[in-house]
């Protein structure tokens, strides 16, 4: 159905008069354009509104919601804690291992359980792997944004590699309810270490082959340089997190400045962006900064399975989960866009009295009209792209 | 700073505008790992000025708004918390704020932190809490005319919207 624009109540739109060269006075109109809900580079679906003048953005306004589904609702009303976890990996459906650790970790903090290390060591492995294809999605799709079509195809091979090695894993491919409060789902199967090497083996030279295909391609260059930038200042006030706020040059990475699980044991660098071929905070250095966590994830999986301990996975696995009356825990983690918090309250049943996610992508999109404003219409679709949103989350 | 500090200060300066302060220790719950449980409970209509000094004093400089949630505690009671955190001297804290069921206003922040912007929208859309000051109060997840607020505890789903079945 075609919605009306409906623009903020405070809002008018503002006419005015140019001369042209022969001398003739013409009257002149800021245009309100629609961008989606079905348009191809918005990800999925979300309107933005724009108020342009001429080619130039006046304001951007992003209406969503498209695709709630009540999430924290849903939570409310299950029987058990454990059910949340499938609800959590339809938050991010492209990113549903981390997800769903988090959920798992703000409900193993709200129990006091600590889980077994070998549990930390392949949920830290799962973790990166999902990075690596969330960030995948994310290069590729960003490619098709700016018109090169070719390194999305390869991006989807390299996932899909990935996605065999969950699927060996826990039999699913895309949602996976593989990381349970207290554990998992299933151990590794025997061949998952051999297959895994084999893929940091294969996949490190195709980042440099990605690079050389789209980062550092000149065209790419010139669409994404100088192109949405993003102030270090205006990111921390709207609360920006993940690449796009280490896009700015913030050195924040929850993994190491809010530490959890194993991360502090391994050897890894956050990345930042550093204005190499622009400002700092343009749309490429976005971009260079996932292709660099990619290098680092896949640096974090290597250590992790080579120092993978024994044990049991199930071990910790809560027979009966019901944390104490009015306990509360706010847990963040670094899921692939960013800062994933889950804010639980516990009526002491055992079900959560109030499920609150603070979704990445949801606060990430909120500064898009802020870095909007004064673009051009087609800068804006790499600018919405370069933020790297999932609506699944965005809406909830 | 910790929680405690930091209310010994704004107890200082801003006086009967704090209602109470949870530690840790009186309620019970220790602080787990990068959990955080500690809180500081704040009068609605002080909040504004309290976070404005929250944000620019040099010792606080509680410069990133991680969450910002509403919450409906089913005793008549609404509230909204919200997780602070500084990236200069990486420290966090929790303020609550409370208000009546019956007549629900909370000072906005948005102007404090931008990002409370579509945060606190989504607490209107989704508890019917109003934010004083707010610059664009528009419900955002839901769709502009629906009927109530979905996650208050006593929320009724309404029959029909535009002539569709709503519950399945």
């Amino acid at each position: 159905m075609l919605q009306p624009p409906t623009l903020p109540t405070n809002y008018t739109v503002k006419p005015g008069h140019i001369k042209t060269s022969t001398g003739k006075t013409i009257r002149t109109e800021e245009m309100i354009i629609n961008m989606g809900p079905q348009h191809p580079s918005t990800h999925g679906v979300l309107r933005l509104e724009i108020v342009v003048d001429g080619e130039i953005i006046v304001d951007c306004i992003p209406h969503i919601g498209y695709l709630h589904r009540c999430f924290e609702k849903h939570c409310e009303q299950m029987t058990n804690y454990q059910q949340v976890i499938p609800y959590a990996d339809r938050m991010d459906y492209c990113s549903a291992m981390t997800n769903e650790w988090a959920f798992a970790l703000a409900a193993e903090r709200l129990l006091k359980i600590e889980v077994p290390e070998r549990v930390e060591y392949i949920r830290v492995i799962m973790a990166e792997l999902q990075r690596i294809a969330s960030h995948l999605i994310a290069v590729g799709t960003y490619g098709i944004d700016s018109g090169a079509f070719t390194p999305f195809l390869y991006t989807f091979i390299d996932r899909e590699k990935i996605l065999d090695l969950f699927e060996i894993t826990c039999g699913a491919r895309l949602l996976y309810n593989y990381i349970w409060i207290g554990g998992l789902s299933h151990d590794l199967p025997p061949n998952f270490i051999g297959q895994a090497k084999e893929f940091i083996k294969y996949f490190r030279p195709r980042i440099k082959m990605l690079n050389d295909l789209l980062t550092y391609n000149e065209i790419f260059v010139k669409r994404t340089a100088n192109v949405g930038v993003l102030p270090k200042d205006v990111a921390i006030n709207y609360a920006v997190s993940g690449p796009q706020l280490r896009g700015s040059g913030v050195n924040w990475d929850l993994r190491r400045d809010d530490p959890y699980s194993i991360y502090h044991k391994l050897d890894w660098q956050p990345q930042i962006g550093k204005g190499e071929v622009g400002t700092v905070g343009d749309c490429w250095d976005r971009h260079i900064v996932r292709m660099r966590e990619m290098e680092q994830s896949l640096h974090i999986i290597d250590q992790a399975l080579d120092e993978l301990p024994a044990g049991n996975v199930k071990a910790a696995i809560p027979k009966r989960i019901r944390p104490e009356k009015n306990a509360e825990i706010y847990v963040r983690t670094e899921a692939s866009r960013g800062e994933l918090g889950y804010y639980i309250i516990s009526d002491g049943t055992s079900s959560p009295f109030r499920v609150k996610a603070r979704g990445p992508a949801f606060v990430n999109l909120s500064v898009l009209p802020e870095i909007a404003r004064g673009g051009l219409i087609a800068d804006l679709v790499l600018t919405a792209g370069s933020i790297d949103i999932v609506l699944g989350e965005v809406d909830r | 700073m910790t929680t405690q500090e930091i209310f010994n200060v704004l107890k200082n300066k801003f006086g009967d505008a704090l209602i109470e302060e949870k530690i840790s220790a009186a309620s019970g719950f220790a602080i787990v790992g990068n959990a955080m449980q500690e809180w500081i409970s704040i009068a609605p209509d002080k909040m504004k000025d309290i976070c404005f000094f929250l944000r620019d004093d040099s010792e606080m400089q509680f410069d990133y708004l991680s969450c910002l949630s509403g919450v409906d505690y089913n005793n008549g009671t609404l509230g909204i918390v919200y997780h602070l955190t500084s990236m200069v001297h990486k420290h966090k804290i929790v303020l609550k704020t409370f208000c009546k069921k019956e007549n629900p206003h909370v000072q906005s922040v948005s102007d404090v932190w931008g990002t409370a912007n579509w945060h606190e929208r989504e607490v209107f859309d989704l508890f019917g809490i109003i934010i004083d000051g707010h610059p664009d109060l528009r419900r955002i997840l839901l769709p502009d005319d629906w009927e109530g607020n979905p996650l208050r505890k006593d929320y009724k789903v309404q029959e029909f919207y535009h002539g569709m079945k709503v519950p399945y």
